[in-house]
């Protein structure tokens, strides 16, 4: 038996949850079916944006999350002090780039593309439950693959691996922006930036987008790991972290 | 855009003779897209200083030469871009810069890509390929290229993320600071006393401390010892010590009781026990203060 007031209910469901609650879950719980409660959704995150309320309700890492308004972010974020999130770091943003992409990868993979060793970045990653180890790969050496998390996904904000920018965007991304000699990692507002960038030079995306480093690599094969094994593995990983200083995030 | 090229090119050595860089070191040449790299500027006459971009890599450091130089990455002219690195790790390496290895093995590679370049088109065939010797840089270098700008995106995800707050983020227990404060009654206290009564003949505390020893207390002690019972011997004296040092201390007090002539040391025979024995004229039994010699 659904609840009289689906919209009402379905905001109690959100407003209690700290983690991305999924439509099916939702709906389990509302006993009503999914796409009523989808409408319902929507209906409610109108109703928020209509009147201007505090929270926004934001589709991240699969599920729906209530959270505050982003224009509201400074007077939160002065209640929460210095509680805020470490930002990533350059090289950790970098090799965090490479596994979202390529995974699941090796190590050897990554640092091929970075050029430098990444083992402290990676174990940073994986201690940070952004990245984490999906099991060995079948070749030679049987080296251990990586893969993106759900943590992943919340931090960036995406509802899903496809939100990123697909390979031939990225391509048109470097394109447009290699005529104005931007650096993009020194950009105070990347958003903004990205977009008009973006926008302004889509001649030049056509014409570069054509030629493309060919991605001949085949997918690994993917031998899992049992719950032991990778523990181990990770610990490993991790404690590798210490071993090197740079690559460590900083704020 | 290309303004600034050629003095930047010349002030990257290290040359305070190039480009006029006054004042601030960032603002100074716009032409490098706003990322001061490796420009000197005078600061003191006579000294140069220089700040250094941090390059993650050969590839970061390649990608930016030749973004800086607008260079075809399809068409690199390998001899120019060989020079420029290299001209740059010389700059890390004069600012005692430790040098990674993966640059120095990248220099190799844009040699040998150099070399290859100079060769005569029947090329050796050990390569794999036989086409352009720069091709396998190229397409790194465009890979790179491309998670470079996938790190921006994150980057920017990571910005927007940044200004939305989820519940649960209010300052833990830990941190808020006592918790309020419920009331507690009389039994509640003797219960929390009950329990550890409870718990305390669990353990059987030693408690070790040093023992020190007077010798003052020790001559008086002995005074006292000889008067009450007119002689003690210096066995029976001694057995009543519990550590050397008490022993020393005692005969101490001992030694300094007969140097003051309150007591008397005898020996009926050879190696025989010494009897300790009233030195005073009567035995005045009541007090025998030792300090003030004599009682007098």
């Amino acid at each position: 038996m659904p609840p009289s007031n689906l919209q009402a209910a379905l905001e109690a469901l959100l407003f209690s949850s700290d983690q991305p609650l999924t439509l099916t879950l939702l709906a389990e719980s509302l006993d009503a079916p999914p796409e009523r409660v989808a409408e319902a959704l929507v209906a409610l995150e109108t109703a928020y944006a209509a009147r201007g309320a505090g929270v926004q309700l934001r589709e991240i890492a699969g599920g729906h999350l209530l959270v505050t308004s982003p224009e509201h972010s400074e007077w939160v974020g002065r209640l929460l002090r210095g509680r805020k999130k470490m930002r990533l770091s350059r090289p950790a943003l970098e090799t965090m780039a490479i596994v979202a992409y390529k995974q699941p990868v090796t190590k050897a993979e990554i640092e091929s593309i970075r050029g430098v060793d990444s083992s402290a970045v990676l174990g940073t990653l994986l201690e940070r439950s952004l990245v984490t180890i999906r099991g060995r790969s079948k070749v030679v050496g049987r080296p251990l693959l990586y893969g993106t998390t759900q943590e992943f996904l919340d931090y960036f904000g995406l509802r899903e691996l496809a939100e990123l920018p697909r390979p031939e965007e990225l391509r048109a991304l470097v394109a447009a922006r290699e005529p104005e000699q931007l650096d993009m990692m020194e950009l105070e507002a990347p958003a903004d930036a990205v977009a008009n960038s973006v926008f302004s030079e889509l001649e030049v995306v056509a014409m570069v987008g054509s030629d493309l480093p060919a991605s001949t690599d085949q997918p690994h094969e993917v031998e899992p790991l049992s719950p032991g094994e990778l523990d181990e593995a990770l610990d490993q990983e991790v404690a590798e972290k210490g071993r090197t200083s740079r690559d460590r995030p900083r704020d | 855009m290309t303004a600034g090229e050629p003095g930047v090119k010349g002030t990257e050595v290290g040359t305070p003779g190039g480009a006029p860089a006054p004042g601030a070191p960032a603002t100074a040449t716009p032409g490098v897209g706003g990322r001061p790299e490796g420009i000197p500027t005078r600061g003191a006459p006579g000294s140069v200083m220089v700040k250094l971009v941090r390059f993650e890599g050969p590839l970061d450091l390649l990608l930016h030469l030749i973004k800086r130089d607008e260079i075809d990455i399809y068409d690199i002219p390998i001899a120019h871009i060989t020079q420029q690195y290299l001209t740059y790790i010389e700059l890390m390496r004069s600012l005692d810069l430790e040098v990674a290895g993966e640059f120095l093995v990248m220099a190799a590679t844009l040699m040998r890509i150099k070399a290859k370049m100079l060769l005569p088109l029947p090329s050796v065939g050990e390569e794999e390929e036989e086409g352009d010797p720069r091709e396998e840089l190229v397409q790194r270098l465009i890979e790179y290229r491309q998670f470079k700008e996938a790190a921006g995106t994150l980057k920017s995800r990571e910005e927007e993320r940044r200004l939305l707050f989820e519940r649960g983020m209010l300052p833990g227990a830990d941190e808020a600071g006592p918790l309020p404060l419920a009331p507690a009654t009389l039994f509640d206290l003797l219960d929390a006393l009950n329990r550890v009564m409870l718990r305390i003949p669990e353990h059987t505390v030693y408690d070790v401390r040093t023992e020190t020893y007077d010798v003052e207390e020790k001559m008086s002690l002995i005074a006292r010892t000889v008067a009450e019972r007119g002689a003690v011997s210096f066995t029976t004296l001694m057995q009543e010590c519990r550590a050397r040092a008490e022993v020393i201390v005692t005969f101490i007090a001992l030694l300094e009781l007969v140097k003051l002539g309150q007591v008397g040391v005898t020996q009926a025979e050879p190696f025989g026990d010494i009897q300790i024995v009233a030195r005073t004229r009567e035995g005045s039994g009541t007090d025998a203060p030792v300090e003030s010699p004599g009682g007098a």
